[in-house]
């Protein structure tokens, strides 16, 4: 029986095993050295907020894997030999593939700070790294102050997650704005708002200098670039982005740039060795998208996709319309198609913004045809579903406009704002 | 390091559980009401009884108001669960287990020691805590308290007040404000005053209505055929008539209408009093239910095994209700078997007929309940007598029910066992309205959970907070829509799903069960080539 092994138990490994338990009856295994089982990265936040337990982000119950014949093995993989097809372990220890699915996500970035290692210094994406939180950061008298270095996404996480054990949070965030690379100006202005609301020391066009051990080789306090300010604290999280996980690939011959290279197929440049999920760098960019596409959409859809070509029936990685979606403290945030911090080269922005400063929308189009190309909502749930068919239907802002409500997915009786914002579209560019 | 995880057993104490100087206070009230009463019960006689329980209620629903409105006011609107899992309450910690032990010890006492409680028997005046109770009573009905009187007052006070602090908790969140309000106005005006003002009217000879909560509908209110309930209504003249016409319409005609437009949550999250207490003073709780595949298969036996053994014994009840000689009376015994015989079975046939597909593995066990069913109305009619059927007493039948389901089930488990197993256990294992009205929600309603797209990252938030057990996780992530008959229709799913993916609708029953394995945001050609297997 073929053996396929997957290395990394996160989102794209299990979805290809899944899938490919579904497919066939092929043998299986998954090999992780983080966890046993398989978790939900993204609910890492909900347990350290006391919302979750550690138990309830396992998707699946423990039987499972047994049940579907999936085996899993814990340990570290150090060295793969893809002649011989056999991945070597930290403890020596050896196994054979057929096929080999590389999946072994992300890691967070180290920009080389002075002092990036000291104790209470961390990342947050291993379950290890919530392990420690609990360590470094267990409440505000073990913690009196936390610094977080890098405005993106897990870095507002981390803020609210630290808000909520009542630490105090000094957020340094490079950008003049909120996460501005991404979005437009007024939406990340209402953020910035949104997180000094929840009393976070938000230091704007700041940049980390060097983190300050005390005798203990733990952090006592990090130095300010810009100011030279030095800030007292106990904790700091680093949370400038996510890079490739594959240090383990450095001596064979797989090839890899930041990330481990592959075609539309997933495939690396090595037969029957496939890379998928956060570890994959395209060689050519699908559409808008960047080469490695650190999110979990993509490592699921990327898992979809080759369960079906190693089954038998070869497939291209072809994603549909992007979508991605967070949550800013208490602000819900989705998005549907392509809408870029400043419109795109003869494209143009519509903006509408609630007075209660925590829901706006805005939408990018093209100036000439008037066609639709993408919406970030905020506070405001929107249909998945509508917005990829009018995406495919390619439809003008106008239509969006006037349809909006279909694509409402709030809850019942909630306010509805489309009145409000299509009259704040009429009034703004008079198109209709 | 690693061993850290488990929370509730670490021992640096998150900081969030600390309760603030207000909390505290708040929490110091409520407890000076609660000792009002324990002294009460301690058979401590208050001089004027009327002020100290009105200081006593008047206590504990400003002491829940005063801690909700520090605890939720001074804080941005959003989802408010920091912290849940670390709260001895919340967690099944120290405070969890003793607050159980001490409700199910009320509910003992309730239902079986009532006389610990000071009812005075034989017409004696009460003593005790339902003493305290008396003035308000008096005020009602004009009757002295009685057990259930008082059970009935601390019960509304406890959704009326925890109903609020649930409203401050999901201000943001209109559903649950609406439906909470309507638990709370339902459970005061129907469950609570109407039957008070309903023993005023018995006091003229020409009224005995039995105690009526309007809004409770058979097979949750198991009494409602009992022979003192319809000997009660028979002799009320009209509007006894009334009242029991409108508890079979709304068994057979209103209710199978809405649920058939909104699910079962009319019911559950909107009407009934259980779910009122579940959802208000419950709420606390709701993360508690498990979730295991095995808890589903428990449920699924149980519940409906209750329901099998309630429609017997309903049946056995009204059977011996009814005489034999048709003349007296059209409807007689082998009248009501049989049609309640063709009656099963048309609504058995159909379902096979038309919903064969749907149910899948379930119609199996549908066929078991409905045989079970007609071989006790043959049994019935073979051994039946005046007063026995299979050969025992229908009324130790009706009793054997009353104490085990009624009683200790929904009573002594169902509630007294909330920070334990979570605050559904009677409506997700034992109630057979639930089960009707799952059946129902399942097979003929337009109502679903609707997951969107693919936008949903298995965090779990949903399944940990659904209280009914529903691990909702499970089809969210493969882009199906929930239907599932247990769902309450609570919204909480909905309300703590990080990137709103849940959304409770009423739609078309076309499309409403969609077992898709490829979510949205691939390859289109791929979904439609892994949907056709
Ligand atoms: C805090 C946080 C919040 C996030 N929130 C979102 C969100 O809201 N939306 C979103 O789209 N994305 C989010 N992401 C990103 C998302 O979680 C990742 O894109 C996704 O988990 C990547 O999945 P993966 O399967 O590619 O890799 P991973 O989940 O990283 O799994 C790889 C596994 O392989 C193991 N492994 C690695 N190397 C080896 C080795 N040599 N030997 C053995 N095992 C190895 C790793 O330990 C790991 O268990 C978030 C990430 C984090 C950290
Ligand atoms: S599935 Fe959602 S709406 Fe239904 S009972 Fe569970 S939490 Fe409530
Ligand atoms: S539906 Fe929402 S709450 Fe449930 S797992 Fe998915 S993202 Fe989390």
């Amino acid at each position: 029986m073929e053996h396929i092994v997957i290395i990394g138990n996160g989102i794209s490994g299990v979805t290809t095993a899944r899938h490919i338990r579904k497919l066939s009856d092929k043998k299986i295994t998954i090999i992780s050295a983080e966890t046993e089982h398989f978790f939900s990265r993204t609910a890492l936040m909900y347990v350290y907020m006391g919302h979750m337990k550690f138990e309830h982000t396992k998707p699946y119950e423990d039987w499972f894997w047994k049940k579907n014949r999936i085996d899993l093995k814990f340990g570290f993989v150090s060295s793969i030999e893809t002649k011989s097809k056999t991945i070597y372990f930290e403890n020596n220890d050896s196994i054979q593939y057929d096929k080999l699915v590389i999946a072994t996500g992300s890691k967070s970035n180290k920009f080389g700070w002075p002092g990036q290692d000291l104790k209470g210094v961390q990342g947050l994406y291993h379950k290890q790294d919530l392990d420690n939180l609990e360590v470094y950061a267990p409440n505000n008298k073990v913690c009196k102050r936390a610094v977080i270095a890098g405005g993106g996404l897990i870095g507002i996480e981390l803020a609210e997650m630290l808000n909520t054990r009542n630490i105090p949070v000094t957020f340094l965030v490079r950008e003049s704005s909120f996460w501005n690379g991404v979005l437009p100006k007024g939406e990340s202005e209402m953020i910035n708002r949104h997180i000094k609301n929840h009393h976070i020391d938000l230091r704007l066009s700041t940049n980390l200098k060097e983190i300050i051990s005390d005798e203990n080789g733990k952090v006592k306090s990090v130095i300010i670039e810009e100011t030279g300010e030095e800030i007292p604290c106990d904790f700091v999280g680093l949370t400038a982005g996510v890079s490739p996980n594959i240090d383990f690939l450095k001596n064979s011959d797989i090839e890899t740039n930041r990330g481990v290279l592959v075609n539309r197929y997933l495939e690396t440049n090595i037969k029957d060795v496939f890379a998928i999920g956060d570890c994959a760098e395209q060689r050519e960019a699908i559409g808008n998208r960047r080469l490695i596409e650190a999110v979990w959409y993509t490592g699921r859809m990327m898992g979809e996709t080759l369960a079906q070509t190693i089954c038998g029936n070869k497939l291209e990685y072809k994603p549909g319309h992007w979508f991605n979606s967070a949550k800013f403290f208490d602000i819900e945030y989705q998005t549907y198609g392509w809408v870029f911090s400043k419109p795109k080269e003869g494209h143009q922005h519509f903006h509408w913004k609630h007075n209660d400063d925590t829901k706006c929308i805005t939408i990018e189009f093209d100036s000439e045809t008037n066609v639709f190309l993408g919406i970030n909502t905020f506070g405001i749930r929107m249909r998945h579903e509508v917005f990829d068919k009018w995406l495919t239907e390619k439809r003008t802002v106008d239509y969006v406009m006037q349809h909006l409500v279909e694509a409402n997915f709030d809850p019942e009786f909630y306010k509805h704002f489309e009145k409000e914002i299509l009259s704040t579209y009429k009034s703004q560019l008079q198109t209709v | 390091m690693s061993n850290k995880l488990n929370y509730s057993m670490s021992l640096a104490k998150p900081d969030a559980q600390n309760l603030s100087m207000i909390q505290k206070i708040a929490v110091f009230l409520g407890i000076a009401g609660l000792f009002i009463m324990i002294l009460a019960l301690l058979n401590v006689d208050f001089p004027n009884k009327a002020i100290f329980l009105t200081l006593s209620l008047g206590l504990i629903i400003i002491g829940t108001v005063i801690f909700s409105r520090d605890a939720y006011l001074k804080k941005t609107e959003g989802i408010k669960n920091d912290g849940v899992w670390f709260k001895s309450i919340s967690s099944k910690g120290i405070l969890a287990w003793a607050t159980g032990i001490i409700l199910t010890g009320f509910y003992i006492v309730l239902y079986f020691y009532a006389e610990l409680l000071g009812q005075g028997s034989n017409g004696e005046a009460n003593t005790g805590v339902i003493s305290l109770f008396d003035p308000l009573s008096q005020l009602l009905s004009g009757r002295p308290a009685s057990q259930w009187f008082v059970y009935g007052t601390l019960y509304t006070v406890a959704i009326l007040a925890f109903g609020y602090k649930f409203m401050l908790k999901y201000r943001h969140n209109r559903y649950e404000q609406l439906r909470t309000a309507s638990v709370m106005f339902f459970q005061l005006g129907f469950a609570f005053l109407i039957p008070e003002f309903m023993a005023r009217l018995n006091e003229s000879p020409q009224y005995n209505l039995p105690y009526y909560d309007l809004k409770s509908m058979w097979p949750l209110n198991y009494y409602l055929f009992d022979s003192w309930s319809i000997n009660g209504f028979l002799s009320s003249g009209n509007l006894g008539l009334l009242m029991l016409l409108f508890g079979v319409i709304s068994i057979f005609v209103i209710s199978p209408i809405l649920t058939y437009k909104y699910g079962k949550r009319w019911y559950c999250s909107w009407v009934c009093g259980c779910g009122a207490l579940a959802e208000t003073a419950g709420d606390s709780f709701r993360q508690l239910s498990s979730k295991k595949l095995s808890a589903w298969k428990l449920e699924r036996w149980l519940i409906h095994t209750v329901l099998v053994f309630s429609v017997i014994m309903t049946i056995a009840i009204i059977y011996s209700y009814l005489g034999s000689d048709p003349n007296k009376y059209w409807l007689t015994r082998p009248v009501f078997l049989i049609s309640i015989g063709v009656f099963l079975t048309l609504v058995f046939a159909l379902i096979m007929i038309f919903k064969r597909n749907e149910l899948g593995k379930d119609a199996r066990y549908g066929a078991i309940g409905f045989f079970v069913v007609i071989t006790a109305l043959f049994a019935m009619h073979f051994t039946g007598t005046t007063d026995e059927i299979f050969l025992i007493k229908s009324s130790n039948l009706r009793s054997a029910y009353g104490l085990y389901i009624g009683s200790i089930f929904s009573g002594v488990i169902g509630t007294g066992f909330y920070p334990i197993f979570g605050n559904r256990v009677w409506c997700r294992f034992g109630c057979p309205m639930a089960a009707v009205l799952g059946m129902q929600q399942r097979l003929f309603s337009k109502f679903r959970i609707t997951t969107n797209g693919g936008q949903c990252i298995s965090c779990g938030n949903c399944s940990t907070y659904c209280e009914m057990g529903i691990d909702v996780r499970a089809y969210a992530q493969k882009g199906e829509n929930i239907v599932r008959s247990s769902c309450v229709g609570c919204g909480i799913c909905s309300a703590v799903c990080p990137r709103g993916v849940l959304k409770l609708e009423n739609d078309s029953m076309k499309g409403r069960i969609n077992p898709n394995e490829i979510l949205l945001g691939n390859d289109v050609d791929l979904m439609d080539l892994v949907n056709q297997k």
